[in-house]
């Protein structure tokens, strides 16, 4: 339970980072809250470990023209408690309170947790759903890549080796958006055996907008493509709440581990997303 | 393979030492600094037993390299009875809760607590009992840290056989 040897940088600018990633088999050390495990099980062996929490820049929730920004170093446990996100975006807010425990969240990263991709967390279904795109920074160029386009697999991402997140962006939702959030697990901080999130807004009674998430329903976040089609235009009034739920699960590709079964997450996942609707759109459910 | 220097302030006293990166903080409070206090148990992050104090705020000690805590403030479960003995209000309210069996998990308990309620800190029973979940007794003696928590907290304790 030691980690293999590595040398260690902690540069203090965004470009020392980078040259420092450019040389090839090295690691970024953002809130280590899953990179220590790995290296202590040794399940990864990097030569070069670049701790990246003395820059400065890589801090901070802010408001930049439209949406909202979150440099990627900031603190789980800072983003749960920023006023800027609770007014812009509550639903993000309710799902980091459920990443992990206190105790994780004070080192734990949003850049971090976005980037690893595990397909059972909350931030990164939280960007898909709500649309935000991930700033990414190499020695060759920056690049803003759509959450959506962003996660290929387990843990896995279009991320190259030499690249770092430096900001994750978030796009308005109009105040009065619902917020969609349910999280199904066995304990407190533990991984989503079933989750759904997302952000609907209604005009004039009508569906104006919505994006919706579900995670720890497949090898990456999942976008309920297929639901929110049905549910865009449509009078809030008229909607089949159940034929809306079939939808939204024929878009999940759950597993069989040995916390779950997929058909148990799938029968979790249809109740969940039916009820979680239903009392969106305030609809009496029998 | 590389070392580095570090300064770090522990319970009040200024230490300065050299760390191979991959020593985590938990190992140099233990071995280095003879903060056997400092529990070690799944070392992976998932039991809280290491849980320290860093900068006012509660961590795993498992889950940090030494050599990130340069310049820092440390706080270990040593460094919060007064000198004269006199227990920390969240020691002291374990002990008359009985929470604590063998007490393995105690320090890191201890210090989650002792952060969340530092200074004029006034969190809410739920608050720190969703910190608790961070924790893991394998004594299962949870019910006296709940006890404790809502003795902390100024809150009743519920009859016997609610």
């Amino acid at each position: 339970m030691k980690p293999a040897p590595f040398d260690y940088a902690a540069p203090d600018t965004v470009e020392a980072a980078l040259e420092h990633l450019s040389g090839g088999d090295a690691t970024i050390l953002a809130g280590g809250q899953t990179l220590m495990p790995l290296l202590a099980l040794r399940m990864s062996t990097p030569s070069l470990v670049v701790d990246i929490n003395r820059i400065a820049a890589l801090k901070g929730v802010s408001r930049p023209n439209g949406g909202i920004r979150i440099a990627s170093v900031t603190r789980q446990n800072e983003l749960l408690a920023s006023k800027t996100a609770a007014d812009a975006l509550p639903v993000l807010v309710q799902a980091v309170s459920n990443v992990g425990h206190h105790q994780t969240r004070n080192r734990g990263t949003v850049g971090g947790s976005v980037s690893l991709g595990e397909p059972a967390a909350e931030l990164p279904a939280a960007s898909v759903a709500l649309g935000a795109s991930i700033e990414a920074h190499s020695k060759r160029g920056s690049r803003r890549i759509p959450a959506e386009e962003f996660y290929v697999g387990p843990y896995s991402t279009v991320l190259e080796p030499d690249e770092l997140v430096t900001a994750i962006h978030f796009p308005d939702w109009p105040a009065d958006s619902v917020k969609l959030f349910r999280e199904v697990t066995r304990r407190p901080g533990d991984f989503a055996l079933v989750g759904l999130i997302g952000s609907m807004t209604l005009r004039q009674g009508k569906i104006d907008r919505v994006g919706i998430a579900w995670f720890g329903m497949g090898p990456t976040p999942i976008k309920a493509h297929q639901a929110e089609a049905a549910l865009a235009g449509q009078s809030a009034s008229g909607i089949d709440v159940q034929g809306i739920a079939e939808l939204a699960i024929a878009d999940t590709d759950p597993f069989d581990d040995h916390h779950a079964t997929a058909e148990y997450r799938r029968t979790v996942g249809r109740r969940v997303f039916a009820r979680l609707l239903g009392e969106a759109l305030n609809v009496r459910q029998a | 393979m590389s070392e580095h220097p570090i300064d770090v302030t522990i319970n009040g006293q200024k230490h300065s030492g050299r760390v191979e990166a991959r020593r985590s903080l938990c190992d140099f409070l233990r071995m280095d600094g003879g903060y056997t206090g400092v529990h070690v148990g799944c070392e992976h992050g998932v039991c809280g037993a290491c849980t320290v104090i860093v900068d006012g705020l509660a961590v795993r000690s498992c889950l940090m390299l030494a050599v990130q805590a340069n310049g820092a403030s440390i706080t270990t479960v040593e460094g919060l009875a007064a000198p004269d003995g006199t227990l920390h209000p969240v020691q002291q309210a374990l002990r008359d809760e009985h929470g604590l069996q063998c007490g393995f998990c105690t320090p890191g308990v201890v210090m989650s607590l002792a952060a969340l309620t530092a200074g004029n800190e006034k969190p809410s029973v739920d608050t720190l009992m969703a910190a608790l979940s961070g924790h893991i007794c394998r004594c299962t003696g949870y019910q006296g840290i709940k006890r404790a928590v809502r003795r902390l907290a100024g809150e009743p304790q519920p009859s016997e056989h609610a």
